[in-house]
């Protein structure tokens, strides 16, 4: 199974209740994905000449406070989540410490980890969350081991999230190829093929649909995608769409679930356009 | 009568499913906050009156002899899934599969439905006053889907007795499915459908009719033979 939901927020006015609704909508989606659950939150967009790493360690106790003034960069803590905000360039002096970087970017944040959806909200302290778009994901295991790292949104490359209801068949080809162009994978797991096949295309110069459109074309599986970026809020499904999908359109956001549960407590969701994607379709919005 | 009224914010799907069996035939029940609950009202065997005062998740309907079911609002997958008698109306979109392998009754969604409609119908009508998906009524045995708008790849496909009424555009028609003369019979049943589902924006006279080919019925050995 797995449970995929993401909020686009249109009216600025939503802003400050963002986590709140991803809480909401991700608590619904709980039993669909009980192994690990996993949010990206856009907010708080970054000055220029600064990037956020999102990062994690299998430490409980680590010591980020002295990471921060090693690496020389701010440290903002979300419950268990940290995320560190400084200068481009400092992965590798963060990775030294054993230390893995969940994400990179000028708006992203994301956290993850395995347990209950509902425990791992909580652990990030999601609920008073604040931003422009969310994307979430519970996780049922299929391709890969339920671990942190082969937990989704996966965050490939900067302010990129991916998260995936399905499962792709040929990915270990397409994973060669893209090593062969100089990607590195960090896990096993067949949403991450499709997110750094998205990130390399978008690194070439095409847009989050284009780049949608070649992945189409190369992944063979069945999935309904749902894909961000700083600026994009996009959704694929496959040609047979065995795997659900709702979306929701309204004046003030644009919302999409893996069913409908999910989308109830949006506010004046009975005035929303609610449909279904058709097969092989994208959908972008961009803000 | 006045309806009896339920509430999803207090009482589980089981429950009300469990309440609404045990009403006396005839009766009317209104359930509020159905926020995309799955299986709703399902397996009734009696005349009840429900109406859904928002939208509702899956199967809503599903196996139910009788009942007259109305969804204010959109549907997830399969509603009116093996619906033996009855109607069911939705006001808003339908998600996929919308009267899968129905026996009876009449389905009727006031927006679009998506993809498989009608899959493996065996009787009955559905009555799609927008757009359908890819795919719809696939292997459907018998009954009749009139669609109002457009309708999208492979319609009827390995049709069997099952007849298709289209009033828009099909992107293209399944194996086995083609286009077929209008009767005048087809005429009255399309007329009779959109008054039964208050549809007037199809004209009756201007429908495309869809049937089988019959060439999948029997397995052709000497097809292709090379020797």
């Amino acid at each position: 199974m797995c449970g995929i939901i993401g909020l686009h927020l249109l009216d600025s006015e939503l802003e400050p209740q963002l986590g709140h609704f991803v809480t909401a909508m991700l608590t619904q989606m709980s039993d669909r994905g009980p192994d690990s659950a996993g949010i990206a939150i856009y907010g708080d967009v970054v000055d220029q000449g600064l990037l956020k790493y999102s990062c994690r360690s299998d430490d409980r106790n680590f010591d980020w406070i002295s990471l921060a003034a090693k690496c020389g960069t701010r440290l903002v803590r979300h419950g268990e989540g940290v995320v560190l905000t400084g200068v481009p360039g400092l992965q590798s002096q963060i990775e030294a410490h054993d230390v893995s970087i969940i994400s990179t970017g000028v708006a992203v944040e994301v956290f993850k980890d395995v347990g209950a959806p509902i425990s791992v909200l909580e652990r990030f302290d999601i609920e008073s969350r604040v931003g422009y778009q969310g994307v979430g994901h519970t996780r049922l295991a299929t391709e890969s081991a339920i671990t942190t790292d082969g937990s989704h949104p996966f965050s490939t490359h900067a302010d990129l999230c991916v998260v995936h209801n399905g499962s792709f068949s040929n990915y270990f080809s397409v994973k060669r190829d893209l090593e062969a162009l100089g990607e590195k994978f960090l896990t096993e797991n067949d949403t991450e093929v499709a997110a750094r096949l998205l990130g390399y295309e978008m690194s070439h110069g095409r847009d989050l649909g284009d780049a949608l459109k070649v992945l189409q074309k190369t992944l063979d599986g069945f999935y309904t995608l749902l894909c961000a970026t700083q600026n994009e809020f996009a959704i694929a499904r496959d040609s047979v769409s065995c795997k659900p999908a709702v979306i929701a359109v309204h004046d003030r956001y644009v919302a999409m679930s893996s069913e409908y549960r999910a989308l109830a407590e949006l506010p004046d969701i009975d005035k929303a356009k609610v449909f279904e994607p058709a097969p092989n379709e994208i959908h972008v919005w961009t803000r | 009568m006045t309806p009896t009224v339920f509430d999803c914010e207090t009482s589980t799907v089981r429950e009300i499913n469990v309440a609404l069996r045990a009403l006396p035939s005839g009766s009317s029940a209104t359930i509020l906050n159905p926020k995309g609950r799955h299986n709703m009202a399902v397996g009734m065997i009696k005349d009840l009156n429900i109406t859904f005062e928002g939208s509702v998740g899956h199967y809503v309907g599903g196996l139910c002899d009788g009942i007259n079911i109305k969804v204010n609002g959109f549907c997830g997958w399969a509603a009116g899934e093996n619906l033996m008698n009855g109607t069911i109306r939705v006001t808003g979109n339908a998600s996929e599969r919308v009267g899968a392998t129905a026996h009876g009754g009449t389905i009727i969604v006031e927006g679009d439905a998506s993809t498989r409609a009608g899959i493996s119908l065996k009787g009955g009508s559905i009555a799609i006053a927008g757009d359908i998906g890819d795919f719809a009524m696939f292997m459907a045995q018998a009954g009749i889907l009139l669609v109002g708008g457009n309708v999208g790849e492979a319609l009827g496909d390995s049709l069997y007795e099952a007849v298709i009424y289209v009033a828009g555009t099909v992107k293209s028609l399944g194996a086995d499915a083609r286009y077929e003369d209008i009767t005048e019979s087809d005429v009255s049943k399309i007329a009779l459908l959109c008054e039964t589902a208050g549809f007037t924006h199809i004209d009756p006279n201007n429908v495309k009719r869809i049937g089988s080919a019959k060439q999948l019925y029997n397995f052709n050995a000497l097809k292709e033979q090379k020797y």
